[in-house]
């Protein structure tokens, strides 16, 4: 291990900005001559526009363009990542609360927003659904215009995708079942919350367009922008400085068009950065309705899962459905079950459109089926961490016939988890342990391109698509390119962020960079390496083949010589460079379910102690303690921040965190003062995160993805130490001091 | 018409003459008048703390402070930490404890812990996370982040 290489903790690449001030994010960026915009919404979910008359608008000093859907091309264009069903404006009708049906362009904040009140919108408020129930019910609205959804037989239900997996033959099996333990498990609406608002600035560029977006996904706006402009990719250009925070919601496109066209028909830079009330109407996670009906034998193992997972997305589908499929896919678990039937649904609202968020429409079943299990071992008396030891996936396992097996020792994760929680241990009274697990299955097709340079003095430049928005991308590069060219990671470069200078990446999510775009990383510094030995061959007159390139030196027979001494000479009086290509693709498989096996899974185990105080139904957490299987943790300092990170903001959507719609689908508690997220005082007394490191990734040196995967369980950890210390079972996110105390008044007296 | 108003504010040791609108906040003029755009925006609310700066040496959400309110006032930003191009002990020890993830709420986090090491240098971990409960990290980095105040104020001791 050097200190820059893999495995250390050198400082973050990108974090004296981060420290100073000096990191620019997309709203801090200030381009000139630009237009402000603010949208205009309604102040209810579903509508039908009668007209909009822009007039007193207009007459704002300072207001150069008023948009409607009357002044985009006809039909309205639109657009989404799985679906074109999301219109640039609402066209005709608002299908959720925040729905943008007109923009204005000023030349400053306080003229567009002045403006944006004077938009008057004559409209009639239109029946609208909210819930699961309302949705699959035939009497109610249809969200979407069939016609917007052609040829497809479920077009005429607010039913958007009904997708089933399986193996086995369900049925068949449940008689052998010695106990069948069925139950519904609900999580709730929760929002992304980044402390960066989405933003999006749009400019004419030459003959094509410049776009700088809190995107996640920068290579694909890019291919929506130039669809919907009917421009060449090169001629739209991508700016993602680093996000603020992603989680998810910042992947996919939201209102880069709008503010594209507006550029395009002022002619100007146009410049939408949005509040946090407004980014809550922008994204959320899929609530859910989970059912798990599942068969055990006397010993706990399991017989067969039948899941039935309802997720409500929005009224468009952004990339929600594939959260659904993923998830549901999934649902069966890192366990070895003989049978498994899933349905999974994804259904239309008229809400917010539900996205990708941390945990990819997994932890919605997770804590559905540990909380299910659970609740057979206390039928069975069994105890919950012997019950999942039975029915763990051993490594190689085919757990899943159709996915890739078992990946780890995902035994040795569960039992460090427990032994770290004292598990077994005698509890004083009124405190209670929870333990459960969770896995989520990694990226299921993937393409990443790196380009690195190695310039004359040695010092390196590295080209990765990749968006850093926390997650520490650009350090974990910077550490390759020290591991594999020796250059002190102070002399290393990492450039992000731009379409027109960055080779193309598919897209930052799943917890893919480290493994994909890492392995592009390496696989470019190899080719630099490659370069390297035939320039070392033809200088010292010996065969290539007998040349090393290792760690920043290059091993000819009998001596070792540093990079620069093969490469300065090498170069030559015109001095130059070394450039490098670096590919990693994972292709699709066209007859998998998910249409591509998981390149890797995600896997955690929670376990907690809790305290219950019976008088106001608040939960303490005394210890939290997450282990999670990296394969090989490339930066520790960011593995143990990503791990803690995520263990917290899971205890969000477990404790605190939920929307509230009122009737007419407005969110009653938009923004910071109503929206509760976990604050430093929301800590667990004592958190504990460790890693488990086998090498056994398919990243570079052995490393997995892991930044989603101590989120996974933490719902069903707590709901179950909350079981154990105080005897109720509570089925519902969030674990409010309300809700708990509520069930603690209803707990049969013993 | 806006209402314009002159006011003058020492911003990190600079003496700034500025002309004003009435409903601006001090947020507005930092980040739009004087380009100090390491102060970030999120809640508007006085919630999240993403704005906190020192004003007169008391920690506030600069969004809850009308930018006329800081007239004859000493503001200190997160651009104002470092001296001489060296990062103050604080923020080198957001670097090495690796407290700093996506970044954005750390200006305020760190202008929080400075006021609250200010005002009490040798603060316990509930110490620090009480003092630090107004600024909201959604990369959760909270205990990271407690670690480096802590590391900082230990710092300073030696």
């Amino acid at each position: 291990m050097s200190a820059n290489g893999i495995g250390a903790s050198p400082a973050r690449v990108g974090g004296i900005g981060r420290v100073t001030g000096s990191q620019l994010y997309v709203a801090d960026i200030r381009l000139q001559d630009v237009l402000h915009v603010k949208l205009v919404t309604l102040d209810c979910a579903r509508a039908r526009i009668v007209s909009i008359d822009t007039s007193a608008a207009e007459q704002v000093p300072g207001v150069r363009l008023v948009m409607t859907a009357a002044e985009l091309p006809q039909p309205v264009p639109r657009f989404g990542p799985q679906f074109s069903d999301r219109p640039v404006l609402a066209v005709g009708e608002t299908k959720y609360h925040g729905e943008p049906v007109a923009a204005v362009a000023a030349e400053t904040k306080d003229a567009a927003e002045e403006a944006a009140r004077l938009v008057w919108v004559e409209y009639e408020e239109l029946p609208a659904i909210f819930s699961i129930a309302a949705a699959l019910d035939p009497a109610s609205p249809l969200v979407q215009d069939p016609a917007i959804r052609p040829n497809d037989p479920l077009a005429g239900t607010n039913v958007l995708r009904e997708h089933r997996f399986g193996w086995g033959d369900v049925d068949a099996v449940a008689a052998s079942a010695d106990l069948v333990v069925e139950n519904t498990y609900t999580f709730p609406m929760v929002t992304h919350f980044a402390i960066e608002p989405h933003g999006f600035m749009a400019a004419p560029d030459g003959d094509g367009i410049a776009v700088w977006s809190t995107i996640q996904h920068p290579n694909w706006l890019q291919k929506i922008i130039a669809t919907i402009l009917g421009l060449p990719l090169a001629k739209v250009r991508v700016f993602a400085p680093d996000p603020g925070g992603g989680f998810g919601g910042k992947q996919h496109a939201k209102l880069e068009p709008l503010v594209a066209f507006m550029a395009l028909e002022t002619g100007r830079p146009c410049r939408l950065i949005l509040t946090l009330d407004e980014t809550f109407q922008a994204v959320r996670r899929s609530s859910t309705e989970v059912r798990v009906r599942a068969g055990f034998r006397s010993d706990g193992r399991l017989v067969f899962r039948d899941i039935e997972a309802n997720y409500l997305v929005g009224a468009y589908a952004d990339i929600a459905d594939r959260t659904v499929s993923k998830g549901g896919y999934a649902s069966s678990g890192p366990y070895r079950v003989p049978a498994v039937r899933i349905v999974a649904r994804s259904i239309l609202s008229h809400t917010t459109p539900s996205t990708a968020f941390r945990g990819f429409g997994n932890p919605q079943p997770i804590w559905a089926v540990e909380s299910n299990m659970d609740e057979a071992a206390r039928a069975l008396g069994i105890d919950p961490l012997e019950i999942r030891l039975r029915n763990l996936a051993r490594r190689g396992e085919a757990f899943n016939p159709s996915d890739t097996p078992a990946d780890g020792d995902w035994e040795q994760t569960v039992r460090r988890a427990a032994e770290l929680i004292g598990w077994g241990s005698p509890l004083p009274p009124g405190r209670g342990r929870g333990i459960a697990v969770g896995m989520k299955s990694g990226p299921t097709t993937g393409l990443s391109y790196s380009t690195v340079r190695l310039l004359v003095d040695g010092s390196v430049i590295v080209y990765a698509g990749t968006s850093d928005m926390g997650q520490g991308a650009r350090t974990v590069f910077a550490q390759i390119a020290a591991q594999e060219l020796g250059a002190p990671i102070e002399w290393i470069t990492v450039v992000m962020g731009d379409t027109a200078v960055v080779p193309y990446d598919q897209q930052t999510s799943a917890s893919r960079s480290t493994v994909l775009m890492g392995n592009a990383v390496l696989a470019a510094c190899r080719d630099v390496q490659a370069k390297l030995r035939a320039m070392a061959a033809r200088l010292h007159g010996v065969d290539e083949a007998q040349v090393v390139v290792q760690r920043g030196v290059v091993r000819l027979p009998g001596r070792d010589l540093p990079i620069l001494d093969i490469l300065k000479p090498g170069l030559g009086r015109l001095g130059g460079e070394l450039i490098g290509n670096g590919e990693m693709r994972k292709d699709a498989e066209p007859d998998h379910p998910l249409g591509g096996s998981a390149a890797f899974y995600e896997f955690n185990c929670t376990a907690v102690e809790a305290e219950v105080d019976e008088g106001t139904g608040d939960i303490t957490l005394l210890r939290h303690v997450t282990v999670s299987d990296v394969g090989k943790a490339l930066n520790p300092l960011q593995a143990r921040g990503q791990d803690e990170g995520a263990a917290i903001q899971g205890l969000g959507h477990t404790l605190m965190e939920h929307y509230i719609y009122d009737e007419k689908g407005r969110i009653r508690n938009l923004g910071a003062i109503d929206y509760r997220i976990p604050t430093s005082m929301d800590l667990p007394l004592e958190l504990h995160s460790e890693i488990v490191e086998n090498g056994d990734g398919p990243g570079p040196y052995g490393s997995k993805g892991m930044s989603e995967g101590s989120l996974l369980c933490v719902a069903p950890a707590v709901a179950a130490a909350v079981r154990d210390a105080t005897g109720v079972v509570i089925r519902d996110l969030p674990l409010t001091p309300e809700r708990v105390w509520r069930a603690l008044q209803e707990r049969p007296t013993p | 018409m806006t209402a314009m108003i002159p006011i003058q504010v020492t911003v990190n040791g600079r003496a700034r003459a500025l002309v004003v609108a009435t409903h601006h906040t001090l947020l507005d003029v930092l980040r739009d008048d004087l380009g100090l755009t390491g102060t970030k925006e999120c809640c508007l609310v006085g919630e999240c703390g993403a704005c906190t700066v020192m004003l007169d040496g008391r920690v506030v959400d600069s969004c809850l402070v009308l930018a006329v309110e800081a007239d004859r006032a000493q503001v200190t930003t997160v651009e104002g930490l470092a001296h001489d191009g060296h990062l103050s002990p604080l923020q080198q020890a957001f670097l090495d404890k690796g407290a700093a993830q996506c970044g954005f709420c750390i200006p305020g986090q760190l202008m929080a812990a400075h006021a609250l090491l200010a005002e009490n240098p040798h603060p316990t971990i509930p110490e620090i996370l009480e003092g630090l409960a107004g600024n909201l990290c959604r990369c959760a980095g909270y205990q990271q982040i407690s670690e480096a105040v802590l590391a900082a104020a230990e710092a300073a001791d030696r």
